[in-house]
């Protein structure tokens, strides 16, 4: 191909960047006026309806990583990228069979809420304050030093401004229109990312006749059949087995993904919101197919290593070569807003877990000042916006890859089993959840710390001291094992005693 | 008050969500095992020698996903919803209820 206009000013991009940031903050402008109590601040006043919630659910899942990270893992590394397309979609079924209802049920705000319904409330919420702020502030740095990244490549912005930016737009939704505006913002980045991620795969299969089959024959053609087969990623099956597993349960973990259950009206409507989102998002993964391989035979790998050696750019790259300069500013403006939105579902879900678990439970013993609580929230995302901001800027020119996996393998080994087992075991106990908690976030970060990504990779030892790089495997079961084993040795009356009433409401719904 | 009514719905609930997991479980670890052992099978090239068994089998599953979540929400919508109600109209109001 001919050299990519890839980090000039590209008028298509500003123009549809601002757009969309005018059109957010009309948005939270309006929004902001909707916006008077706790309700509806964390919980959109639980008015949002089943189509919009699953677009929202959508666009909080489907990050730059999703759009960006899988198509270029794709392009570079064939069959083992689309282990991620797959692992990232799996997790949505046992969200809709096992967690959403009952979530919606029990539950006000956040997750805990379920968590620690029958438990004893203060030692709970802190454990999950703990393992909920782990995990927005490894997904936030990933998110950030993402977006400094991406912005400095495609608008040759500077890395600094781009992640002010980030912060200071999100910040402005947060604050100003709570979940409302953080809504919205999902529904409209879902629908643009969908929307461009699907234009683009048109193109390219036009290129093939419409015919996916004549696509990946190319590639094998191109770099041999190979490329469509298990590779270097997943050489060792204790690696792909738990991988697999992070993924899977992860998604049953994600606080920013849990609390969007809260703002629709009922069980049902929750129901019905995942399976719009697991549709929309089974869409956009199945496209990745198209946009990692179009990338490979269309753009090339050299090209796409020349630009950024982590193949981020794959997807811009195909833009520019099937539609040109517009395009490729079309959907660079698309993986802004992306970034954008999936940072302010992050803050929102952190400034929950700090205004409501920790302020309104552990220091307030339940006890809240409706107007107070929502300044602490407010508090809350401005703190967390300037640790966004300081985190973005501390981690400049870090290979920070691996975060979203640590945020990943930590919900799925501190929250999921906490959370699997409140709802189903009567003879849980308020420590079996915390030492659960506790166990599966210390396991994951100390697992990811001794790995080679982190060890070698980052500190730059020689060789890493747990060989695994993913630590799902002993992190999950160990927080299940530590749960029950706690659990059995010290019984707790009183949990056992509100099983009954927890059972009433999870199913039947609040009176 | 209708207890027992209420233990055979949740384990109802808990039957069909659970079926359900476990269909996803297996055949989510079914490919990954698949990938994890079988590298050559799950690179096999099908379909005139165009693509692999692997990619296949990944297009599969993003579709599996849905699909069971439909079937789970239309059983939920005909079956499981009808019986909730009618518990709920049982359930006394008042200082008794939960």
């Amino acid at each position: 191909m001919s050299e990519s206009s890839l980090g000039e000013p590209n008028v298509a991009a500003i123009v549809s960047f601002i757009g969309f940031v005018l059109i957010t903050l009309a948005v939270t402008y309006w929004a902001a006026r909707r916006t008077r109590t706790s309700a509806e601040f964390f919980a959109a006043g639980g008015n949002v309806s089943a189509a919009q919630n699953g677009l929202a659910l959508a666009g909080d899942y489907m990050s730059a990583a999703s759009f960006l990270g899988i198509a270029g893992e794709v392009a570079l590394k064939g069959f083992d990228g689309l282990i991620y397309s797959i692992g990232f979609l799996v997790g949505w079924p046992l969200v809709t069979f096992l967690i959403a209802e009952p979530l919606r049920n029990l539950g006000t705000y956040t997750f805990v809420d379920v968590v620690a319904f029958r438990l004893r409330q203060r030692p709970v919420r802190i454990a999950a304050a703990i393992s909920t702020l782990a995990v927005v502030s490894f997904y936030l740095i990933a998110q950030m030093v993402g977006a400094g990244n991406l912005v400095h490549l495609m608008f040759g912005l500077s890395y600094e401004l781009a992640i002010v930016i980030v912060g200071a737009v999100m910040l402005a939704y947060v604050l100003f229109g709570g979940m409302i505006a953080t809504t919205w913002v999902q529904i409209i980045k879902a629908g643009l990312l969908l929307l461009g991620a699907t234009l683009l795969a048109i193109l390219v299969l036009a290129k093939f006749g419409f015919n996916p089959l004549a696509m990946f024959a190319e590639a094998r053609d191109q770099l041999g059949a190979d490329v469509m087969a298990p590779g270097a990623r997943v050489a060792k099956p204790l690696e792909a087995i738990s991988l697999g597993l992070a993924l899977m349960l992860g998604t049953a973990g994600l606080p920013h993904i849990l609390m969007r259950f809260y703002t629709v009206r009922d069980a049902k409507t929750a129901r019905r919101s995942v399976a719009y989102a697991t549709s929309l998002i089974g869409w956009f993964y199945l496209v990745t197919f198209v946009l990692g391989f179009g990338a490979m035979v269309l753009v090339g790998r050299k090209a796409i290593i020349a630009v950024d050696k982590g193949g981020n750019m794959a997807a811009p790259l195909l833009a520019e070569v099937l539609g040109g300069t517009g395009f490729l500013g079309f959907i660079s403006a698309v993986a802004f807003a992306t970034i954008l939105a999936v940072v302010a579902g992050l803050t929102l879900s952190g400034a929950a877990a700090i205004a409501h678990d920790l302020w309104g439970h552990v220091l307030r013993d339940g006890k809240v000042e409706e107007r107070q609580q929502l300044k602490v929230a407010r508090y809350a995302t401005i703190g967390l916006a300037v640790v966004a901001i300081g985190l973005g800027l501390l981690f400049k020119g870090q290979n920070v890859a691996f975060m979203v996996g640590l945020a990943f393998a930590i919900a799925a080994s501190a929250n999921f089993p906490a959370l699997l087992m409140s709802m189903t075991w009567s003879r849980f106990t308020t420590l079996g959840a915390m030492s659960s908690m506790l166990t599966g976030t210390a396991v994951s970060v100390v697992l990811i710390l001794l790995s080679p990504t982190v060890w070698v990779d980052l500190f730059k030892f020689k060789h890493a001291i747990i060989e695994l790089k993913n630590p799902g495997i002993f992190s999950v079961p160990a927080a299940f094992l530590v749960g029950i084993v706690v659990s059995l040795v010290k019984p707790e009356p009183a949990s056992v005693q509100g099983f009954k009433a927890a059972q009433h409401r999870m199913h039947l719904g609040p009176t | 008050m209708a207890d027992d009514d209420l233990a055979k719905l949740v384990a109802r609930r808990w039957r069909v969500g659970g079926l359900l997991t476990a269909i996803m479980v297996i055949a989510y670890f079914g490919f990954i095992l698949l990938v994890a052992f079988d590298k050559e099978t799950a690179g096999t090239l099908i379909a005139g020698d165009r693509v692999s068994i692997g990619i296949v089998l990944g297009a599969a599953l993003i579709v599996l996903a849905p699909v069971l979540i439909a079937i789970y929400v239309r059983w939920a919508n005909r079956s499981y919803d009808p019986a909730v109600q009618a518990l709920r109209d049982k359930r006394p109001s008042g200082k008794d209820a939960p």
